[in-house]
């Protein structure tokens, strides 16, 4: 029950936005967080956006898995 | 699909596994991990056949379904039972065995209980049953928290007079506390859940490298991020520096989501609660505060669960898996009396339990 995915946002209308990863599409509420956009990647749970996503840290993370040394 | 093919990449995975192994000490390593998605994906990915042998990786109490326990879902039965009742429920729980029925048992005789896959449907729901109580089971850690306070209080805005919560809300960091006190357990690490600490962030785990010198790592949930979560608690037990680091920096940052907490502390009230095989831990349940009284199931139904002492499940060993105690195949009733059709225990029961993890991916 706590799985929780990435999801691209589609369409933002007030408290609601339209979301999609893969072919799945959904309604979610953004209440619990403030100023996103159109093109921004959140983490879905429950039906709800729990936190964005940040493109920067997902890069770094991955170019430090490159660099282990 | 993005942030989840990129964290696959076998590339990557070898070079971090060659990585563990070169670090790995010779002694044995006690990792815990406490989110029922670690537990699935470290099953489903069999990350454990890229281990070194001296790493053992245990699956805690991060199911939610798992460690309700069974007075919380017998209140759930006797709930379904009551007149004009609708149960709301995520979907795992229906099949929990409580003493002596279940709420899937309840269903097939008759009680409304309905799958939610948001709380917030509640909303719809209660709205278009004005004549029925309507009652949602809420079960989870930090990461379903906010969700369902932000539906309570908007419950509350809609003056909504027939919705209900029956709350088992818990907090991952107090179970943290008590498993990092078990002298049995010895743990050398923890994985600390990525979608609890995106509400939570990374602050609420330093007493446990502090008090405990428990390494500490939130991670991800996908191969990758799980395996360099396990190299950066190896990096600080190699070093004896425990430390709380963020493997999961996409997702978590030091504060968390403000917002969530917020609304978190707006709706409820922290108090000791029952986890399911650990028993009474402190100050580790939230429950609803009193401005929220009428939307409390267990205020307004004053509900007893009338057969809390009995204990069918008597080889059931969850309590003991939950703990890190045991393996779910040393419990002699899995796979064999146990499985995800027949389940007798809540391990079972549950996609993020760790009996079910292992008996599928075994």
């Amino acid at each position: 029950m706590c799985l929780a995915i990435p999801m691209k946002i589609k369409i933002i209308r007030g408290e609601f936005a339209q979301v999609e990863a893969g072919r799945l599409k959904r309604q979610i509420n953004i209440q619990l967080l403030s100023s996103l956009k159109k093109g921004d990647y959140v983490i879905v749970h429950a039906g709800f956006a729990i936190k964005k996503l940040d493109p920067e840290q997902a890069k770094e993370t991955l170019r430090m898995f490159d660099e282990i040394h | 699909m993005k942030y989840i093919d990129e964290f696959r990449n076998k590339t990557l995975i070898k070079k971090t596994t060659d990585e563990i192994m070169r670090i790995a000490p010779k002694d044995n390593i006690r990792i815990m991990e406490v989110c029922g998605t670690h537990t699935q994906n470290f099953c489903r990915f069999a990350l454990g056949s890229l281990l070194p042998s001296s790493i053992r990786f245990i699956a805690g109490p991060g199911c939610p379904v798992c460690v309700s326990d069974q007075n919380y879902i017998d209140k759930a039965i006797t709930l379904a039972k009551l007149k004009d009742t609708i149960i709301l429920s995520f979907g795992d729980m229906l099949r929990v065995p409580g003493s002596v029925s279940s709420l899937e048992k309840q269903r097939a005789e008759g009680a409304d209980v309905r799958i939610l896959y948001s709380c917030w449907d509640a909303i719809k729901i209660a709205r278009a049953n004005p004549k029925k109580k309507v009652i949602f089971l809420a079960v989870g850690f930090e990461t379903t928290a906010p969700t369902i306070a932000l539906t309570i209080l908007a419950g509350k805005k809609e003056n909504l007079q027939n919705l209900y919560f029956l709350s088992s809300l818990k907090l991952i960091p107090a179970a943290m506390r008590y498993l990092a006190q078990d002298k049995k357990l010895n743990l050398d690490a923890f994985l600390c859940p990525g979608h609890v600490s995106s509400v939570i962030g990374t602050k609420p785990y330093e007493f446990i490298p502090r008090s405990y010198k428990i390494s500490c790592c939130v991670a991800g949930f996908e191969p990758l991020d799980i395996l360099e979560g396990i190299y950066l608690v190896l990096r600080q037990i190699k070093l004896k520096k425990p430390a709380v680091v963020n493997q999961y920096t996409r997702a978590v940052t030091k504060d968390g989501n403000p917002k969530a907490r917020k609304i978190i502390s707006q709706v409820f009230k922290i108090e000791d609660a029952c986890w399911r095989g650990l028993g009474k831990i402190p100050q580790s349940g939230l429950n609803l505060k009193d401005a929220f009284i009428k939307f409390d199931a267990d205020k307004v139904f004053k509900i007893k669960p009338a057969i809390s002492n009995l204990r069918p499940l008597s080889r059931c060993r969850c309590g003991d898996i939950l703990k890190g105690l045991i393996s779910p195949q040393d419990c002699p009733l899995f796979a064999r009396l146990c499985r995800p059709d027949t389940p007798v225990g809540p391990c079972m029961v549950s996609n993020e339990g760790a009996c079910n993890a292992y008996y599928r991916y075994r």
